[in-house]
């Protein structure tokens, strides 16, 4: 259950090698969160998944599951979230925090690579957020953490795949929002920026650029506020309310 | 809302939250009007695969301050409406009331009468149910101890739908383990308890401002035996020297030759109102440090120096804040936090401390109430212990609440204190289990009457009860 504090006591983090997911279990661990389900692709023989599940463990996770999750297999992530449940009881928070970010270039010369790609960062939430929205309706409590992006607030020409993809994601999140209205079940999105992490290595940072620390950091402060929308860094916000004016010729210019 | 779940027919679904306003989840209320429908409800939700159970519990007027009475997912049945009536036998010194009864309804019965409740809390809009479960202690408790010491016996519908009578005679583990057991043992019904004779519905009160934290102690301590009812308000902001200063009421019931003349033709005349109503919008922020540093300097200030026997209706001496509606609405959209704890005579320096570290985290709380304990009851999750207990109530969205309150958790464990249930909405279930030491026994009471764990809150998951 979430407490009045914004704590919280089970974690199921979608895409257990996320470096930001990875941050935000941390981050609800420390604060009080005592069970996390991390769930990832070949999950339990993962050295990754493995070490995530250790920094958990030390930071204070009395109980951490590794859970085997494929987005590109909609018809599993029913199956996903039950044998979470099974894990860790009622899912207090649910981190959506899976996702590529490839390669424009690459996916112009690659366009089954590119529909793959907008798989595992549009349609596999879909699904497994479909999946997530019943069981918390289901339980008349809980949180979606959707990690969105700005890369989705306006598609640029420079990564178009994975901004479209999370223009679908952003807005698939805000009407799922809306359906769970009063049922006790919430979804949070959050917009972060640029964030250094091994998914964005081969990109050079764009400005106002986070950390998966801050991103986690606004999670927990979002949860504590009951706050629908995180921008990371906040001032991303007015950033981009700026952007979606600026006129299609200059816009088309951006170099990145 | 899913289809509500079996057994809920002709209930509806609806966001609950406690009186704090935080961390609302949704449930499908039912409101059952005898104990047989009651019943009802829990045999269908026993006869449910696990798989699919999601709970039920009792709810009362929702004044306490957590997720106590709310059960996400699952069935909650509002008792308020639940089969209302009350009975008194004067011979007996008894009153038998259905358990949805509120001590304000029960209180506006009973005075004409010359009866008053044994205990009632800061307010009078909670049902007999929700004081049994709760284990409710008031300003008499260094008197008469708690609620569940006056109950001579109840009516409880257990999870098997069978009605049953529980006293401390009768069954006594199931007594005290419901006493006290924030509703997790059944569906209370119906509960047979002592009444105290009154002449009037004054009060004889006596004010004293006391300078600091060790005059309160030192007053309560020296002369809580000569009163009924005694109880502090704290200026929680004050620092240094005047750490801890605050306003002391005692108080009698008033005897027939205290109230003047003109009053003594109608000496039980009652009629508590609502004066104000806290408007439906508030914005975050009202009380902050400022507001409530400007509220406590002006109470403190206002407060007589010394007054001696001065005549006042009960409801300005019980509930003062029941004189503005829905006045927890004054927190903002983020609701409040209650805090409240009890330590051991014995531990006056680390109760200082506390309120140390309160005052210089700048702990905005204009309801801050010291009360000295006497003795507790037998059952095993009771809040009060003899010793010295300190309510708080503070804006949830005060930065830095979380950590705050962890400390003070850490301390008044460390004390050999415990905090009280009813007010908890953010403890975690390790140092809870540490300060109930009779969790197991508690526990035990549970397997027996409510083997397949029908009986379920929000707080019993948080908190792993």
């Amino acid at each position: 259950m979430r407490n009045a504090v914004g704590a919280v006591g089970t974690v199921l983090l979608l895409g257990g090698r996320s470096e930001i997911g990875a941050a935000v279990a941390e981050r609800l661990v420390r604060d009080g969160a005592r069970r996390v389900v991390l769930a990832a692709r070949e999950a339990a023989d993962s050295t990754e998944v493995a070490a995530v599940a250790e920094r958990l463990r030390a930071a204070g996770a009395r109980e951490v599951h590794p859970v085997d999750f494929d987005a590109a297999r909609p018809d599993t992530h029913a199956g996903v979230v039950a044998a979470a449940v099974a894990l860790a009881g009622d899912l207090d928070v649910v981190v959506d925090a899976f996702g590529v970010l490839g390669e424009q270039a690459e996916f112009d010369a690659d366009p089954a690579a590119a529909a793959e790609a907008a798989t595992a960062t549009y349609t596999g939430h879909v699904s497994a957020g479909l999946a997530v929205a019943a069981r918390l309706r289901e339980q008349g409590h809980g949180t979606l953490v959707v990690i969105s992006s700005v890369a989705g607030v306006r598609v640029r020409r420079a990564n178009f795949v994975y901004g479209s993809a999370k223009a679908g994601l952003d807005g698939f999140a805000q009407g799922l929002a809306d359906s769970l209205h009063g049922s006790g079940a919430r979804v949070m999105i959050v917009r972060p920026g640029y964030v250094a992490t091994r998914m964005s290595a081969h990109v050079s940072a764009a400005p106002f650029p986070a950390t998966a620390g801050q991103v986690a950091d606004a999670v927990a402060e979002g949860l504590r506020t009951g706050a629908a929308v995180v921008w990371v860094p906040r001032v991303l916000r007015l950033v981009f309310a700026g952007m979606r004016l600026l006129p299609r010729p200059l816009w088309r210019r951006l170099p990145r | 809302m899913a289809q509500p779940p079996a057994g809920a027919r002709g209930g509806s679904p609806a966001l609950l939250t406690g009186w704090g306003r935080t961390a609302p989840s949704a449930a499908t209320v039912v409101r059952p009007r005898t104990a047989a429908e009651a019943a009802a409800v829990l045999r269908e939700a026993a006869a449910r695969p696990a798989a699919r159970r999601r709970g039920v519990l009792a709810r009362g007027l929702g004044r306490s301050y957590g997720d106590a009475a709310q059960c996400a997912g699952g069935v909650v049945l509002d008792c308020a409406h639940l089969a209302p009536g009350h009975r008194l036998d004067p011979a007996a010194g008894t009153v038998t009331a259905s358990a949805g009864t509120s001590l304000a309804d029960l209180m506006a019965a009973l005075l004409p009468h010359g009866y008053f409740p044994p205990v009632v809390p800061g307010t009078r809009h909670v049902t007999v149910g929700g004081a049994i479960g709760a284990d409710i202690h008031g300003k008499n408790h260094h008197a008469d101890s708690s609620f569940g010491a006056h109950v001579r016996s109840l009516r409880i519908v257990t999870p098997d739908g069978a009605e049953r009578t529980a006293s401390p005679a009768a069954d006594p583990d199931l007594f005290w383990a419901t006493v006290g057991g924030m509703g997790l043992t059944g569906i209370v019904t119906e509960a047979t308890f002592d009444v105290l004779p009154v002449e009037t519905s004054a009060m004889r009160v006596d004010t004293d401002r006391v300078p600091d934290l060790d005059a309160a102690l030192a007053a309560m301590s020296a002369t809580d035996d000569r009163y009924r009812y005694t109880v502090c308000w704290i200026d929680l902001l004050a620092r240094g020297a005047a750490l801890g200063r605050g306003v002391l009421t005692r108080a009698h019931h008033a005897r027939l030759g205290d109230l003047p003349p003109a009053r003594r033709r109608a000496p039980l005349a009652y009629a508590p109102r609502a004066l104000a109503a806290a408007p439906p919008l508030v914005p975050p922020g009202l009380l902050n440090p400022l507001s409530v540093r400007a509220f406590n300097t002006a109470y403190y200030a206002r407060a007589p120096r010394r007054e001696r026997g001065r005549v006042q209706p009960l409801s300005g001496f019980f509930h003062p804040l029941d004189a503005v509606r829905g006045w927890n609405r004054l927190y903002g959209p983020r609701g409040l936090v209650q805090y409240q704890f009890a330590v051991p005579f014995g531990a006056e320096d680390e109760l200082r401390r506390v309120v140390a570290a309160l005052a210089a985290a700048g702990a905005p709380s204009f309801l801050t109430v010291l009360k000295r304990f006497g003795p507790g009851t037998p059952a095993p999750l009771s809040f009060p212990m003899p010793g010295w207990t300190l309510a708080l109530d503070l804006p949830a969205e005060f930065p830095g609440l979380a950590r705050l309150l962890r400390r003070l958790d850490e301390r008044v464990l460390a004390a050999g204190g415990r905090i009280y249930l009813a007010k908890d909405s953010r403890a975690d279930p390790e140092t809870v289990h540490a300060m109930y030491p009779g969790l197991a026994a508690w526990r035990a009471v549970r397997a027996r009457v409510d083997p397949e764990g029908v009986l379920t809150s929000d707080l019993a998951r948080r908190l792993e009860l």
